[in-house]
C-alpha cells in the first residue's frame, strides 16, 4: 500500500523577474515500510523535494497523496497539523534545543498536538522513545553534554515521538563520523525492519544510500534512473 | 489548556537564558521602580506640600455677622449681631465636612506688663478649638487655655512671639500676669512663631483669652464707657430718638453712676466664626452645610437675604489644587517616558532574540507548532517578563521609597494604585512592545528558518 504519492509535481520559484523551476514533474511513490534513499548533487532539487515531502512548503501544480489524503491544497496550519501527526524529522544539524534536557527536547512535539498530552503522560513517552534508542541513562543531560551521535539519537527519539508515519532524515551522518553514522544508519534500519516505519535518507553519499533498500535519484528536476516503478507506469 | 502549556514552554525558553532574560526586563525592572518610588515619594511630598498650606488656613472658613439695616442704614458686615457662640457648637456637632470651629470676640485693649506696653495687633477672645482652626495646636512654652477656662471667664491668655519679644524681653513669660484694660491675664501659653501671613501682617502679634474673658471683662467695659453699636441698638437709641419717653420705674442711672457702677448687657454675640473644613475638596460643601445650618438656626424664611457672609480662602485653595495638579502630571510624565524606555528595551531584545533563535522557531514549526503557537510563546514570553520585571520593580520601588524616607526624612505614602497602575502597565508593554517580535517570529518561513546560519 502506498504510504505517499507524487504526481507530476511541478515547483517554481519566482525570484523577482526571474522564475526557477526546480522541480519540472516529478512522480513517485513509496510504500508504507519502505526505506527509501533520495539522492541527489547539490542543486538538483532535492532539497526542495524533501521539504513538499515533508510538508514544509506547497507544490506550484502536480498532486500530493500523503496518508491517502491529498494535501497539495493544505494551508499552512493545516501542513503544520499534517508535520505534527504524520512525519518525524531527523536533520543534519540535529537542532536540538539549547541548555534543554534531552527529555524536554524529545517532549516538544507533544505540546503542539492536538489532542492534549497530559504532563506525566509526556514524560512518560519521552522517556520510552529515549531508551528505544539507546539513551536511558543521559534522560536529564543538554546537547552539549553529549556526543554527536548520542545528539542524532535524541533527535531521532523526538521525532519518533509522535508516532509518525513517515521518518525524514536530511543527511542525518552529515556531521557524524563514519563509526557513528553506520549506528546511526543502523538505528534505521531497525526501526524500518522491527517497527515496519517508512523512512527515507535524502543524502548525497552513496556511502548512505547503500543502506536503502531502493533509491532514488533526481537530477535537474527530475526523478534519474534507479528501480521507478511509478515512472514507468506513467511512460507507458 | 492550551495558556497554560505556552506558558510552560515560555518559562523554559526564559529559563534556559536567564541572564539574557534579566537583562531584557532590566529596562521594565528600573522604569516600574522609577515610577513606585517617584509616585510614593511624590505623593509624600504632594501631602507635606497640602499640609504645609493647610497650616496656612486654606481650609479655613471665616463667617461674619451680616448686614444689618436700621431705618434705611446699613451697618455694613459685622452689623448684625445673631452669631453666638452655640452657632459655632451647632456647625461643629451638625456639618460633617467641618472639623473644627470657634467663636471669635474682638477687642482691642494695651497690653501691659511692669514698665513695658504695647499695643497688640490682634486681641482675640475665643476657644481652645481655635488653635485647631489655625493649625496652630504645638504650644512652645506652657499650654493653651481650656474650655473650662472658657465657661468660668478665668483671666488668662495666650500670647505670640512678638508679644513675648515686646513685654517680656529675656524673662519667661509663662506664669507671669499682664494687664489688659486692667485686668490681669496670667499668661498660660506662647504660641509657636508663625510669621506674617499672605498680606504680611505679623500673625505673632497676638493675644489669646478664653471669649468670656474678653466679652465680659474688657470689651464690656470699653463698650459701656464709648457706647459701641451693642449698646446702641439695644435700649439707649428709642428713649433719644422719641421723647419724651415714657414714665420709667426705676430711676435712670445718671452717667456718672453708670461709669461707676458698670453693668454690661450680657449679650453673646461673637464677632467672628472660625471653621476649618476636612479637606480642600470639602470646603463648598462645609460653605453649604454652614449655609443651611445658620439660616434654620436663625429662623431666615426662604428668600430672604441672610444675616451672616461666609468667606473662604479662594486663592488658597485654588494654589493647593493646581500645585498638587502639577506634581502628579509631572510623575506621570515622567513614569510614561520611563516606561516607554523599558518597553523599547524589551523589544530590541525580543527582536535580537527572534533572529538568534531562528533555527529554533523553524524546528518547532517543523515539528507541528503554527504561526499561532509561535506568536503566543513570544508574546507570553515578553508577557512574563514584563510581569516579573514589574514585580521587581515594586519591590524595588517601594525599597528605595523606604530608604528614602529612612535616611533623608523625606515624607513618603504608599500609593496602591501606582501599584495596580505600574503592574497595568507593564502587562500592556509586554503585549504592545512583544507583539511585534513575536509576530517576526510566526511570519517565518520554516524551510528558511531551518537553513538560517
Amino acid at each position: 500500500m502506498e504510504l505517499l504519492e507524487l504526481r507530476e509535481v511541478c515547483k517554481t520559484y519566482h525570484l523577482g523577474e526571474l522564475d526557477l523551476q526546480v522541480l519540472k514533474g516529478v512522480s513517485l511513490s513509496v510504500a508504507k515500510g519502505e526505506l527509501v534513499a533520495l539522492m541527489g548533487a547539490s542543486g538538483s532539487g532535492k532539497s526542495t523535494l524533501m521539504n513538499i515531502l515533508g510538508c514544509l512548503d506547497r507544490l506550484s501544480s502536480g498532486e500530493y497523496w500523503l496518508d491517502g489524503q491529498e494535501v497539495s491544497d493544505a494551508s499552512a496550519n493545516e501542513r503544520a497539523r499534517l508535520r505534527n501527526r504524520l512525519i518525524g524529522f531527523v536533520f543534519q544539524s540535529f537542532n536540538l534545543l539549547a541548555r534543554t534536557s534531552a527529555l524536554d527536547n524529545v517532549s516538544m512535539p507533544l505540546t503542539y498536538g492536538t489532542e492534549f498530552v497530559s504532563e506525566d503522560e509526556m514524560k512518560a513517552r519521552a522517556v520510552e522513545m529515549l531508551r528505544k534508542v539507546g539513551l536511558a541513562d543521559r534522560m536529564h543531560h543538554q546537547p552539549s553534554q553529549l556526543s554527536g551521535g548520542q545528539q542524532q539519537r535524541v533527535a531521532i527519539a523526538r521525532s519518533l515521538i509522535n508516532r509518525p508515519r513517515l521518518l525524514l532524515a536530511d543527511e542525518p551522518t552529515g556531521n557524524l563520523d563514519s563509526r557513528t553514522s553506520e549506528e546511526i544508519l543502523q538505528m534505521f534500519r531497525d526501526l524500518n525492519e522491527k517497527e515496519g516505519l517508512t523512512v527515507i535518507l535524502v543524502t548525497h553519499d552513496p556511502e548512505v544510500a547503500r543502506h536503502a533498500k531502493r533509491t532514488i535519484r533526481i537530477r535537474d528536476g527530475l526523478i534519474a534512473g534507479g528501480p521507478e516503478i511509478k515512472r514507468e507506469e506513467i511512460q507507458k | 489548556m492550551r495558556a497554560y502549556r505556552t506558558f510552560k514552554t515560555a518559562m523554559r525558553a526564559l529559563r534556559r537564558n536567564v541572564m539574557r532574560a534579566g537583562l531584557t526586563t532590566l529596562g521594565i525592572v528600573i522604569g516600574v521602580a522609577a515610577v513606585i518610588a517617584m509616585m510614593e515619594i511624590g505623593n509624600g511630598s504632594a501631602l507635606a506640600i497640602q499640609h504645609t498650606i493647610a497650616t496656612m488656613g486654606a481650609y479655613n472658613l471665616m463667617v461674619f455677622p451680616g448686614n444689618a439695616l436700621m431705618g434705611g442704614i446699613s451697618t455694613g458686615t459685622g452689623g448684625s449681631m445673631r452669631l453666638s457662640p452655640q452657632d459655632a457648637d451647632a456647625i461643629l456637632t451638625d456639618c460633617p465636612s467641618v472639623t473644627a470651629a470657634a467663636p471669635v470676640v474682638y477687642a482691642r485693649a494695651q497690653a501691659i506688663y511692669n514698665n513695658l506696653n504695647w499695643q497688640p495687633g490682634s486681641l482675640l477672645g475665643t476657644t481652645p478649638a481655635f488653635l485647631e482652626v489655625r493649625d496652630w495646636g504645638d504650644m512652645a512654652q506652657g499650654s493653651s487655655f481650656t474650655d473650662r477656662d472658657v465657661r468660668n471667664c478665668s483671666k488668662v491668655c495666650v500670647i505670640g512671639k512678638t508679644i513675648v519679644k515686646m513685654l517680656f524681653q529675656d524673662e519667661p513669660p509663662v506664669g507671669k500676669e499682664i494687664r489688659l484694660m486692667n485686668v490681669n491675664f496670667k499668661v498660660v501659653g506662647v504660641l509657636k512663631a508663625k510669621g506674617a501671613n499672605m498680606m504680611g501682617s505679623d500673625q505673632d502679634d497676638i493675644i489669646l483669652a478664653p471669649w468670656t474673658t474678653i466679652k465680659y471683662r474688657v470689651s464690656a467695659v470699653s463698650s459701656t464707657a464709648a457706647t459701641t453699636a451693642a449698646a446702641t441698638t439695644t435700649s439707649v437709641l428709642p428713649s433719644q430718638v422719641y421723647p419724651p419717653a415714657p414714665a420709667s420705674l426705676y430711676s435712670t442711672p445718671s452717667s456718672t453712676q453708670q461709669a461707676d457702677t458698670p453693668q454690661p448687657v450680657r449679650f453673646a454675640n461673637v464677632n467672628q466664626i472660625v471653621v476649618s473644613a476636612r479637606s480642600a475638596g470639602e470646603v463648598q460643601q462645609a460653605i453649604e452645610e454652614i449655609t443651611a445650618l445658620l439660616r434654620e438656626r436663625h429662623h431666615i424664611r426662604p428668600n430672604m437675604p441672610e444675616d451672616f457672609t461666609i468667606r473662604d480662602m479662594t486663592e488658597m485653595v485654588r494654589t493647593m489644587s493646581s500645585t498638587t495638579e502639577l506634581m502628579t502630571t509631572l510623575l506621570l510624565i515622567v513614569a510614561a517616558i520611563s516606561l516607554v524606555v523599558g518597553g523599547v528595551g524589551i523589544m530590541n531584545i525580543m527582536l535580537v532574540s527572534v533572529t538568534e533563535r531562528t533555527r529554533e522557531i523553524g524546528l518547532r514549526m517543523a515539528v507541528g507548532a503554527q504561526s499561532g503557537d509561535i506568536l503566543h510563546q513570544f508574546l507570553m514570553e515578553a508577557i512574563v517578563l514584563c510581569l516579573i520585571g514589574g514585580a521587581i520593580g515594586i519591590a524595588l520601588g517601594r525599597a528605595t521609597s523606604v530608604l528614602v524616607r529612612l535616611i533623608k526624612h523625606w515624607p513618603t505614602a504608599v500609593s496602591v494604585g501606582a501599584i495596580i497602575v505600574a503592574v497595568a502597565v507593564s502587562a500592556l508593554v509586554g503585549v504592545l512592545f512583544g507583539f511585534y517580535p513575536a509576530w517576526k517570529a510566526s511570519r517565518l518561513d520554516p524551510i528558511d528558518a531551518l537553513r538560517y546560519e
